[in-house]
């Protein structure tokens, strides 16, 4: 009897493990690349960022309408009129070695984004002067001047904040195992194959974690993703491409979600980079303006996109409470392309060079855009180029329009200040105008948000006139998942927060 | 035999040295600077000039070559520029899951090529034969990334039978390793087994022509002995140096292949590598694979030797 009895609480036993064990829920998600190292202080990538929602918390986040929300820190405060930050911390949050997050940690991390060589984050909050522990719970910072974006600053990698006794410890091979204070605990990573996350039980919010173990895939061929998904091998994929909107949309077990980016998709112009710059696109805005009126966006977005993308004059995006909404992006005027063109007095045809890189869309945007130019007196020569060389060769100022992209930031000035002021280090065309020099700079040292709008109002007002940048559209970023995940809560930057999502069983 | 593997290892010495400095210096034309590459958006001249002296970027060209296959001949390849893994641990992580799907595609292409030229040789002419050939052509001409999604859409989206992509260790779960390789392997041997099936019908042609098939058959030995004994031994000789050359072959197939199936193997590291401009992972994964084509050939002259009773007499 009682070796009957023994063997039924075993079974029993056994039945509950592996009920336990088939609760586990594993998410699987499918990126368009492989991230890289898996350090805040030195990430570049976007993939990388996605993998950093699951693992790293930062001092604040971003709700979808670009407001700043708590997250490590649980509040802020401006004083000296802009030039110190007091940043307040949540209690008992831990990392996931244990260790204590608290104010020598934030200074730890925040230090060493600053000071580390190669730091990608050093340029980001560079204000920064002194990290002062005040209380366990209290930093205060002190700037060299006053800068009213840092707060954004600190919603992306900037405001990650790493275990310093990890950190010391693993020296240049953190990014092997990094150690953070978000909702998932690194497990391991497999260069070009995975990255295997799993839940961490004293989370701050762990009640707001409901999937136990992740495991991003990098997937870079569009199709062989999304069949990875159709197949159910993927419970969600970033990056679906606008072609395979219908097929997704279509099948009953696959939910998409549009999120309209940050960013912006334009056409640089040379104006002051070198030689190239002397180019009638180059030297004279009204050939510019002619340029840009004899594009029609509306099309363009209807036949490459499917109408999908949000057409745009400027280059912060309509979820940002920055967005100029008096400056629409205006309808193709041929008759004032064409009288612009006769007022410059040029020989028609004008030769345009569009540097293009060599993705199937922006090819054809570039076909599209030869064909609408030429109609006003443009004869658009279409350069193909791979990425990196086309980088490489507006750095060096050999381009004289180029179909460049930008991923955005939640703060306008992320999206301005590097691509219009005279040392901005995205400045491909070296545009020059100390007016928009002095009121970029002017704009970063406003808080508050009506008058420095106003200001930003004066730049767009601008810039709209010299046109250094034809800014074309937003783009809109598909993710995708299977109709088992619930609760997923897009948020404009694209990245998948994890909070919140739940798997059903099969 | 001693004396010819010798003077064949002391051949590939200076072939390896050779190859060292064109991998090297292919890489410097590439356009595209790796340290913006490395850089990513948020580029400024202090970040890139940092990378540079990191990396030795900065550094006269022979300083590099001479730091970098000074490295090699010490067994260190560097360190990825993209994901800061050492560049021999990459390769040797990798190179196991290639051999995996090499192998398994050789064996596929040997499976249905050399039958197939076997069979269509000997029904010279007849509907077997024609059927063998069309296949070949369909073999050829077929691209492998085609070849690749269309297999993945139809077995994986539509059946259901195989997983679309991916990869597992036959040392972790050999049945799942079988069900991620199986397709990936098919589409890489396939276009092999259409040149395998050409050239052994060849060569088969030839050898059922020769005087002593017809003295063996006028024995009155068996067709199946005259076939696989006599003719196909002899016509096999041309099919090994050919196996080897498509050995090859296989390491530059894999590289779309493996991309397709996102099979983290030799062939996507050096496709990735290249995209990044990560450079060191490029020349390490090229010398491991120059020098993986070398000692192949190396095989196949040995597998002459083995074959070939006049070669061992000489």
């Amino acid at each position: 009897m009682s070796k009957f009895r023994t063997l039924m609480a075993a079974m029993t036993a056994l039945g509950l493990m592996a009920g336990a064990a088939a609760a586990q829920t594993t998410m699987r998600i499918g990126l368009a690349e492989d991230p890289d190292a898996l350090d805040p202080t030195f990430a570049r990538t976007f993939v990388g960022r996605i993998v950093f929602a699951g693992l790293c918390d930062k001092l604040f986040d971003i709700d979808n309408d670009l407001k700043i929300v708590p997250q490590l820190a649980t509040g802020f405060e401006w004083s000296d009129a802009g030039k110190t930050l007091t940043l307040k911390l949540r209690d008992g949050v831990t990392f996931h070695d244990g260790e204590k997050m608290d104010a020598e940690a934030v200074r730890f991390s925040l230090d060493r984004h600053l000071n580390a060589p190669r730091s990608g984050r050093r340029a980001e909050i560079s204000v920064v002067q002194t990290i002062t522990v005040v209380d366990p719970l209290t930093v205060r910072l002190t700037l060299s001047t006053a800068f009213a974006p840092l707060v954004a600053q600190f919603t992306d990698r900037a405001g990650m904040i790493v275990s310093p006794k990890a950190a010391i410890a693993a020296g240049d091979q953190f990014a092997a195992r990094p150690v953070c204070a978000g909702p998932f605990r690194f497990v391991e990573r497999i260069a070009q194959d995975r990255i295997v996350l799993e839940k961490f039980p004293q989370y701050w919010n762990v009640a707001n974690v409901h999937v136990d173990r992740v495991i991003y895939q990098p997937i870079p061929d569009n199709s062989v993703r999304f069949a990875n998904l159709q197949a159910g091998a993927l419970d969600m994929i970033e990056r679906l491409q606008p072609t395979d909107l219908p097929a997704a949309r279509r099948n009953a077990r696959l939910r998409v979600v549009p999120i309209s980016e940050l960013g912006y998709q334009g056409i640089t112009i040379n104006t002051g980079n070198g030689e190239r710059a002397k180019s009638p696109i180059g030297s004279d805005a009204r050939v510019r303006e002619a340029f840009d009126l004899a594009i029609d966006r509306a099309v363009i977005n209807q036949v490459v996109y499917n109408g999908e993308f949000t057409p745009t004059a400027q280059a912060v995006p309509p979820s940002s409470p920055y967005h100029n909404k008096n400056l629409k992006a205006s309808a193709r005027n041929l008759d004032r392309a064409k009288a612009l063109m006769a007022q410059t007095g040029l020989r028609l045809p004008v030769v345009v060079n569009l540097t293009t890189p060599p993705n199937p869309d922006l090819r054809q945007v570039a076909e599209i855009v030869q064909a609408m130019t030429k109609e006003a007196g443009f004869d658009v020569r279409i350069n193909v180029m791979e990425f990196a060389s086309s980088l490489n060769a507006a750095e060096r100022g050999e381009f004289e329009a180029y179909l460049l992209a930008w991923s955005g930031r939640p703060d306008p000035d992320g999206n301005l200040y590097v691509f219009v002021t005279k040392d901005g280090p995205q400045n491909y065309g070296k545009y020059l105008n100390p007016e928009v020099d002095r009121l970029m700079d002017e704009q970063r040292t406003i808080a508050d948000p009506t008058q420095r709008m106003a200001v930003l109002e004066k730049i767009s007002a601008i810039t709209a006139a010299d046109r250094p940048i034809l800014y074309m559209w937003h783009r809109t970023n598909f993710l995708a998942h299977g109709q088992r995940l619930t609760g997923f809560v897009p948020v404009t930057d694209g990245l998948i927060r994890l909070q919140g999502v739940r798997l059903a069983a099969n | 035999m001693f004396a010819f593997l010798a003077r064949r290892l002391a051949s590939i010495v200076p072939t390896l040295i050779v190859v060292s400095m064109l991998v090297f210096g292919l890489q410097l034309l590439l356009p595209g600077d790796p340290a913006s590459m490395l850089a990513g958006e948020d580029r400024d001249e202090q970040s890139l000039a940092e990378i540079r002296a990191y990396y030795g970027l900065d550094q006269p060209i022979y300083v590099q070559y001479l730091r970098w296959i000074g490295g090699v001949l010490q067994g260190d390849f560097g360190t990825s520029l993209r994901i800061g893994q050492p560049v021999l641990e990459l390769v040797l992580a990798k190179l196991p899951v290639t051999l995996q799907l090499g192998g398994m595609a050789f064996l596929i292409a040997c499976l249905i090529g050399i039958p197939m030229g076997v069979l269509s040789a000997v029904r010279k002419d007849s509907v077997w034969d024609y059927a063998a050939n069309a296949i070949a052509l369909w073999g050829l001409s077929t691209p492998n990334f085609w070849l690749g999604i269309m297999l993945i859409l139809l077995v994986s989206v539509e059946l259901g039978w195989l997983p679309p992509s991916g990869y597992v260790s036959p040392f972790e779960d050999w049945k799942q390793s079988l069900a991620t390789t199986i397709m990936p392997a098919f589409v890489l041997g396939n276009s092999i087994a259409a040149v395998f099936m050409r050239h052994t019908r060849a060569a088969m042609l030839q050898a059922l022509n020769q005087d002593y098939v017809r003295t063996a058959r006028a024995k009155g030995l068996s067709e199946k002995i005259v076939i696989n004994k006599h003719a196909l031994r002899n016509a096999l000789v041309p099919v090994v140096t050919l196996g080897a050359l498509e050995l090859g072959a296989l390491f530059s197939g894999a590289v779309l292949t493996e991309q397709v199936f996102t099979i983290p193997g030799f062939g996507k590291l050096v496709v990735d590598a290249v995209f990044n401009r990560d450079y060191l992972v490029v020349q390490g994964v090229v010398l491991v694979t120059a020098t993986a084509y070398v000692g192949f050939n190396l095989l196949a002259d040995i597998a002459y030797f083995l074959i070939n009773p006049r070669l061992r007499q000489q």
